[in-house]
């Protein structure tokens, strides 16, 4: 290593790059979606650990005799139809905030909420109507605990979705220009959403 | 270098100033840090205690000491305690928390408010699961918590013990997901992701396995608390279910927990031989994609946990190769940390000898762990003490010795003064002499067949373990001079300076202990985290935050 003579002063050399400095003290570009993002990739592999249990079981542990696991197919598809509309309806509301009309897009939250609670309401009908109880078999167990699981899921984001929609009125947090609430809400929906698409390939159809 | 102590950054309003900071919710990411480092060290010495017990009960063949029972609650306390309370928070949210801001030119976490919620859920926790045993009796199934055993050990220590392991599960994922956040967007300007420090990339690669694998083994612990209280028959066999899936589970979560320890412990390591060398950190290109392959493997090596749980032939085939193919990336970074210290200027100081100490104790680690990943040989050693002197040698010859490290080597920046040099050569003579005393024995009584977790043996078995139990008593006695060490320092010990070590990673560019936004003025930009014995005229540091600790007498 060469040293320098005291006092002698050292020359910024082509490798020290200024181009890029800049005042990093203020604020910091916006990371919860970031991190919502990945938090649902937590929560996914959540799934995925129920997912494979459930397929284990029915490829390995034969249903016991004299039990039952059937699953009617009509109302968890309705059910489906519901999830999926609701996205739709959910991305509307955003649309309709960016816009800057505030009512529509309270109207279209409302009608999101109300699909979410449409969608609980089948399943709770569902569950009441099938022949079988949390502990009568393996299938049983796992088919409440996964669904019961996104059933709380979806009853999270309901929360959500009338907390953001109360934020959505005029004077609240939520504006068209600052609305991470909104979107995050909107995210989570999504996920909830994909994961019953998943969930019903799974559980239901195959 | 002198930076001032900022007397201009108003104190944050709402924010205790002093000791008393340490209690409170506080948001400063240094603070969280050795929050987290202290309470680690709490349950670390609470968990000592716990292998004290057991080494005491296994000083003599029969069970005398304590009762069986209580005997299984105390191993089961040691294994959770260890792992989940000390070793898990304080390799990554102790150094990560205070260090992981530094490195990237950041002046807190991507999440401060995230940041402080993970490391509060850890007191509850650990207080739960220790309270448990006061209560109603603690687990007994030990740290894997296996069904069916965990299905008939008394119901309430096992659930208490799984609502434990799940708040921590949560600290952890919100703990991963910051130091994502953090290291992939917060990076100051200018900085690029192969000029990080290693211990950042060794934090990524952690910290998407706690992303990916934590939440697995927390849906398994929901399906076995309704397994224990609302009767259902997931992992249970009498009523049709099936006890494998649950090991497939767990391990998918246990294996990369592993890493989750070690990982860290790598990064922190890789810091600290570069400055006490006075070399760069050989490969350092070559260390990152190792870390990267590490995680990679580290997902698909679960069931060689497995290989006497009924595992089908091709799955020993796939596992057993997977297993033997991490080596690989890990035999590259211990070259590399041999080819870093190869021909340095090395100071054997206590931070460089608990470092040296972690190669040697890990390298011989890492052997019985590629022996292990043979089926044959695993089948003769599977829940013997070969595999409890293996998995010491990773965790505690490892990572403990790595924490120790970098206690020496970074308590001059969190205190700004520095410990007592004999007093820390001292502990590590200590440590070092009873850990191998403690553990190496093991081996032989697992190969000669002594089984783990059981508080009695066969008669022949009695020398050995009697050095193993010496070994135990020794390490300690070693928590003494280390405990005086960092009480009389924190009080009296020779002021640090700001950059004792001649460093020239970030945070030693600042004051001891640093100002509360890091920095007072900009972040500074270091290029070369290693440039160690680089002409400073073509060093690439930024001129407002290095070059002046190069120009002043770097040696």
């Amino acid at each position: 290593m060469t040293s320098l003579a005291p006092g002698q002063e050292l020359q910024p050399g082509p490798n020290i790059d200024h181009s890029a400095d800049v005042d990093v003290h203020g604020g910091h570009p916006d990371f919860r979606m970031f991190g919502l993002a990945t938090f649902l990739v937590a929560d996914a592999m959540t799934f995925a650990g129920f997912f494979a249990a459930y397929l284990t079981f029915k490829a390995v542990n034969p249903l016991p005799p004299g039990s039952t696991f059937e699953l009617e197919l009509l109302l968890p598809s309705i059910n489906t139809a519901v999830l999926i509309i609701s996205s739709f309806t959910f991305h509307r509301a955003g649309r309709l905030l960016r816009e800057g009309n505030g009512p529509g897009c309270r109207l279209w939250l409302m009608i999101t909420a109300g699909l979410g609670v449409a969608f609980l309401a089948g399943q709770m009908v569902e569950y009441f109507h099938l022949p079988f109880g949390l502990t009568d078999n393996l299938f049983a167990s796992t088919f409440y605990a996964i669904t019961g699981f996104h059933g709380l899921h979806v009853t999270l984001g309901v929360i959500c979705i009338l907390i953001v929609w109360l934020q959505a009125r005029s004077g609240g947090r939520i504006t068209p220009s600052d609305h991470f609430g909104f979107e995050a809400a909107e995210l989570y929906w999504h996920f909830v959403d994909g994961i019953w698409v998943v969930l019903y390939g799974i559980l239901y159809l195959l | 270098m002198t930076v001032a102590l900022p007397s201009d950054l108003s104190p944050q309003p709402l924010q205790p100033q002093g000791w008393l900071r340490y209690l409170s919710f506080s948001l400063d990411h240094k603070v969280i840090g050795l929050q987290y480092l202290i309470t680690g060290f709490l349950f670390y010495f609470i968990g000592g205690a716990l292998a004290g017990v057991i080494r005491t009960e296994l000083a003599s063949p029969i069970s005398d000491f304590v009762s069986r029972d209580t005997y299984n609650q105390v191993l089961t306390l040691h294994g959770t305690v260890m792992i989940f309370l000390w070793i898990v928070p304080v390799v990554n949210g102790a150094f990560g928390n205070y260090l992981i801001p530094f490195y990237v030119g950041a002046r807190d976490m991507a999440f401060p408010r995230l940041n402080a919620v993970a490391f509060w859920l850890i007191p509850p926790a650990g207080i739960l699961l220790i309270s448990s045993y006061f209560i109603t009796g603690a687990a007994q199934s030990g740290w894997t918590a296996y069904p069916p055993l965990s299905l008939t050990t008394p119901a309430a220590g096992q659930v208490i013990w799984i609502l434990s392991v799940l708040l921590l599960g949560g600290s952890s994922i919100f703990g991963g997901i910051n130091f994502i956040a953090t290291i992939l967007k917060l990076r100051r300007p200018g900085l690029k992701m192969m000029q990080l420090p290693m211990y950042c990339w060794a934090m990524l690669g952690t910290s998407i396995l706690v992303v990916l694998s934590t939440p697995v083994l927390a849906g398994t612990l929901v399906m076995l608390s309704f397994d224990i209280i609302a009767h259902t028959g997931f992992f249970n066999p009498a009523l049709g279910g099936n006890v494998v899936v649950y090991q497939h589970l767990f391990w998918f979560y246990s294996h990369p927990a592993v890493y989750i320890m070690v990982l860290p412990a790598f990064g922190l390591v890789s810091e600290i031989l570069p400055i006490h060398a006075r070399k760069p950190l050989f490969g350092y290109t070559t260390m990152v994609y190792s870390i990267l392959a590490i995680v990679v493997l580290g997902l698909i090596v679960w069931a060689h946990h497995m290989f006497t749980s009924g595992t089908p032939p091709w799955m020993r085939l796939f596992f057993t190769i997977a297993t033997s193919f991490i080596a690989v990336p890990t035999g590259i970074k211990f070259f590399n940390w041999l080819a870093t210290l190869w021909g340095g200027k090395i100071a054997l100081n206590s931070a460089m000898l608990f470092a040296s100490a972690f190669i040697v104790n890990f390298v011989f680690g890492g052997i019985t762990g590629v022996a292990l990943a043979q089926v044959p040989f695993d089948i003769h050693v599977h829940d013997t003490y070969f595999v409890v002197g293996h998995f010491h040698y990773i965790v505690y010859g490892g990572t403990v010795f790595v924490i120790f490290s970098s206690v020496y080597h970074w308590f001059p920046k969190f205190s700004g003064r520095m410990l007592n040099e004999p007093l820390g050569r001292l502990h590590f003579l200590l440590t070092f002499i009873g850990f191998n005393l403690c553990f190496a024995p093991q081996h032989w009584l697992g190969l000669n067949g002594m089984p783990r977790r059981v508080a009695e043996y066969d008669p022949q078995f009695t020398l050995w373990n009697q050095v193993s139990s010496v070994g135990a008593l020794l390490m300690a006695v070693s928590a003494l001079p280390f405990l005086v060490n960092v009480v009389v320092s924190l009080w009296r010990g020779a002021p640090a300076g700001d950059n004792p070590w001649n460093a020239l990673t970030p945070e030693w560019l600042t004051s001891s202990p640093p100002p509360v936004e890091n920095w007072l003025g900009e972040a500074p930009l270091v290029k070369e985290p290693y440039g160690y014995g680089i002409d400073p005229a073509r060093l690439r540091v930024d001129s407002t935050s290095g070059l002046d600790v190069w120009l002043g007498g770097n040696r």
